[in-house]
């Protein structure tokens, strides 16, 4: 008993070809998102490269622009030969290219599947990357003066605004390193001179934040410096002030925005492998099955899988056994002959 | 002498009713342009509804809506109309609504100009608007506890961060107002009770201003307070002071940004407007063209359209003879039901005398 079969005659083949055309162009449009899916999040990868390290993978905006391109042009032919098949003639022209193209399909659907994973597993990379990126960038804060770092005291201010976050794990990432630099620090300073020298390797470190990690939505006027000290601020405890300054980590932040772009194109990857495999099996099957070509009033059968589900599968896993006992001598041991793709 | 008058044979008279149907529905597409235009000045009018001091200047966006809603109806009964005046017969049908419709789509038209002009002229309200607006903004600042001003804070730094600038005019707007609550103030601390004290109003002033006007291209930490005292802070030098804040006042930061939109905005109502005017002359031909048609009685026959049947001098004057003779109409002078004596009233049998004693 085929799996999911429907039987056609004439008024629902041309039915179904039409509706196909339809998807199909509904694919091709699917097609042009993914490519611009695609050039969107290499874009958005190449603005923030710097607190990247400029080490970011752009194995998934790639692969993606490249499945956009492919997608529409398969699907275009796909739907060109929906249009021809409900007319005979054209029909018998275009059936030599009907298994190849179908193969072609499956490669193409092998690589949306390869996609998907990549687009679930890259984004552990993305994490890592961000983590040593955004250590980097915190040390270089204060480099405006060095020939390729002195954007980065920029760049991080505008991520801090615009993420709504503050450091690399949390606000006290600032405390460790040296974010002013000597140019601007007056060391004839008693107080300066004390503070550098009573650190190790000599770094001015203090408990202050950058601007950029103030909290707008603050009822009072952002406390920047000092900001373990209690008694330097009046009416002010670090333990309980929650609207100061952002509580987030940079990482936690820019990592959940790449995350939600690349989930969502996992999800839409997974919609259009779906639509595209069951669409092209009803059409190839309902076509191929004509009782009767000459004969195009007559009924025909399509389906999804030709035997059912359970027996499907165990033809598979005879085919796999089979396929591992193919260099085995064996008499009159001719494999199933039945097409169950 | 008609004005702008053309003659019409059948088949253009035919390819004309067409052509404007397809024109009455692009007209409905661009009202609805104009609607979506409308829709996204006023989001973006609210988005700063706060630092505006008043909320007239909404009336453009509004004005906008409702002209491109009108549109979008005129011209979908238009588009019906100039498909049915392709045939004579159907064209009867529409006959008594023709004239009305073409008035009506007159005023509109107007009215859509009207829109383009008003986006020019508001550049000197908003920017009375938006002077008071930001004023008050800045005053309340310090206020986050006082319901109805509680969000003026957050509202404040956020444009303050996105538009990059500082301060109403100029950053030194924030050294002559308070900005830091009272509930934040040490009233012990000698020195804020002398800063306080020194001021006639008892306001706690500072050179310094919050921290949203710190620029972000600055290659120096952001220096916030003392700012009138360059010597206090090492290496504090010219360049250093330029690029320190954003040095844009607010106000003029806001008014490029909505003069922008409303120039652009301007600009698309003004096409749409002579797209319109081109429409509504083409009706007005036709209507005149399938009028004369049946004033002559043969559907086959060559007809003249013209946009004035007289010269304009001659149909001002009879309009305004007609608006005059509207004011006549409760006059006596013709009016027919009105008992006029006539030779007829001689035959009238006289009344009875009745003598009435007059008692006293």
């Amino acid at each position: 008993m085929p799996f999911l079969s429907l039987k056609f005659n004439l008024q629902k083949r041309v039915k179904l070809a039409q509706g196909l055309w339809m998807l199909y162009w509904l694919a091709v449009i699917v097609g042009i998102i993914l490519f611009s899916l695609g050039i969107f999040f290499k874009i958005e990868l190449r603005k923030r490269s710097e607190i990247m390290d400029n080490n970011e993978s752009h194995l998934v905006p790639n692969l993606l622009i490249l499945v956009g391109m492919l997608s529409c042009g398969l699907n275009a032919f796909g739907g060109k030969l929906c249009h021809d098949s409900l007319d005979p003639q054209k029909f018998s022209k275009m059936k030599p290219m009907l298994r190849p193209y179908m193969l072609l399909c499956c490669g193409f659907n092998a690589l949306l599947l390869l996609l998907v994973l990549l687009s679930f597993l890259m984004q552990f990379a993305v994490y890592l990357t961000l983590a040593e990126g955004l250590k980097n960038a915190i040390r270089f804060y204060k480099d405006t003066d060095t020939p390729g770092r002195c954007f980065m005291k920029r760049t991080l201010d505008m991520t801090q605004i615009e993420f709504r976050c503050c450091g690399n794990n949390n606000f006290r990432d600032w405390f460790e390193v040296q974010w002013i630099s000597n140019r601007y620090l007056d060391m004839s300073n008693d107080v300066v001179k004390d503070r550098v020298l009573s650190n190790v390797e000599g770094k001015y470190l203090m408990d202050s934040v950058p601007f950029s990690c103030c909290n707008p939505g603050s009822p009072r006027p952002c406390i920047q410096h000092h900001l373990t000290n209690n008694s330097a601020h009046y009416d002010y405890d670090h333990r309980t002030e929650e609207l100061n300054i952002w509580n987030r980590g940079c990482r936690q932040a820019v990592f959940s925005y790449y995350s939600g772009i690349m989930n969502s194109i996992g999800a839409l990857l997974i919609f259009t492998i779906a639509g595209d495999v069951a669409g092209l099996k009803y059409l190839s099957t309902a076509l191929e099955t004509m009782a009767d070509p000459e004969n195009p009033e007559c009924e025909s059968e399509g389906w999804l899988l030709e035997k059912g589900f359970k027996e499907t599968l165990a033809d598979l896993l005879s085919k796999v056994k089979t396929f591992g006992r193919a260099n085995q001598v064996e008499e009159g041991g001719a494999s199933p002959d039945a097409d169950a793709t | 002498m008609a004005v702008g008058k053309i003659t019409f044979t059948k088949t253009e008279r035919e390819k004309l009713a067409e052509v404007l149907w397809l024109l009455n529905w692009i007209s409905v597409v661009t009202g609805a342009i104009l609607f979506g235009l409308g829709l996204f000045l006023k989001i973006e009018i609210q988005k700063w509804q706060e630092v505006m001091s008043e909320q007239g200047i909404l009336y453009v966006p509004h004005m906008l809506i409702t002209t491109g809603l009108a549109a979008c109806g005129i011209n979908y009964l238009g588009s019906k109309i100039c498909l049915d005046c392709a045939d004579t017969n159907k064209f009867l049908r529409w006959k008594l609504v023709m004239i009305p419709y073409i008035v009506c789509t007159f005023f509109f038209t107007a009215c859509v100009l009207v829109g383009a002009l008003m986006c020019y002229s508001i550049r000197s309200q908003l920017e009375e608007a938006l002077y008071l607006g930001l004023r008050n903004t800045m005053r309340f600042y310090k206020d986050t506890d006082t319901p109805g001003r509680c969000y003026l804070k957050k509202t404040l730094d956020l444009l303050q961060i996105q538009f990059q600038c500082c301060g109403n005019t100029d950053y030194r707007d924030w050294f002559q107002i308070q900005w830091i609550s009272s509930r934040y103030l040490d009233m012990t601390n000698s020195a804020v009770v002398d800063r306080v004290r020194s001021n006639v109003e008892g306001k706690y002033l500072m050179d310094s201003v919050p921290f949203s006007c710190c620029s972000t291209l600055s290659s120096r930490p952001c220096i916030q307070h003392n700012l009138s005292n360059p010597g206090a802070h090492a290496h504090y030098d010219e360049r250093s002071q330029q690029l320190n804040l954003w040095r844009r006042g607010c106000q003029q930061a806001l008014l490029d940004h909505y003069t922008g939109i409303m120039q652009s905005i301007g600009l698309t109502v003004l096409l749409i407007w002579l797209f319109e005017l081109l429409v509504l002359t083409g009706v007005r031909y036709l209507q005149t063209a399938m009028e004369n048609v049946i004033r002559l009685g043969d559907p086959e026959s060559e007809s003249e359209g013209w946009i004035l049947e007289n010269s304009l001098a001659e149909t001002a004057c009879y309009n305004f003879s007609i608006i005059k003779s509207l004011g006549k109409c409760y006059q006596v002078d013709d009016d027919p039901n009105i008992n006029v004596p006539t030779a007829a009233a001689d035959q009238e049998v006289p009344s009875a005398q009745v003598q009435v004693n007059v008692t006293s």
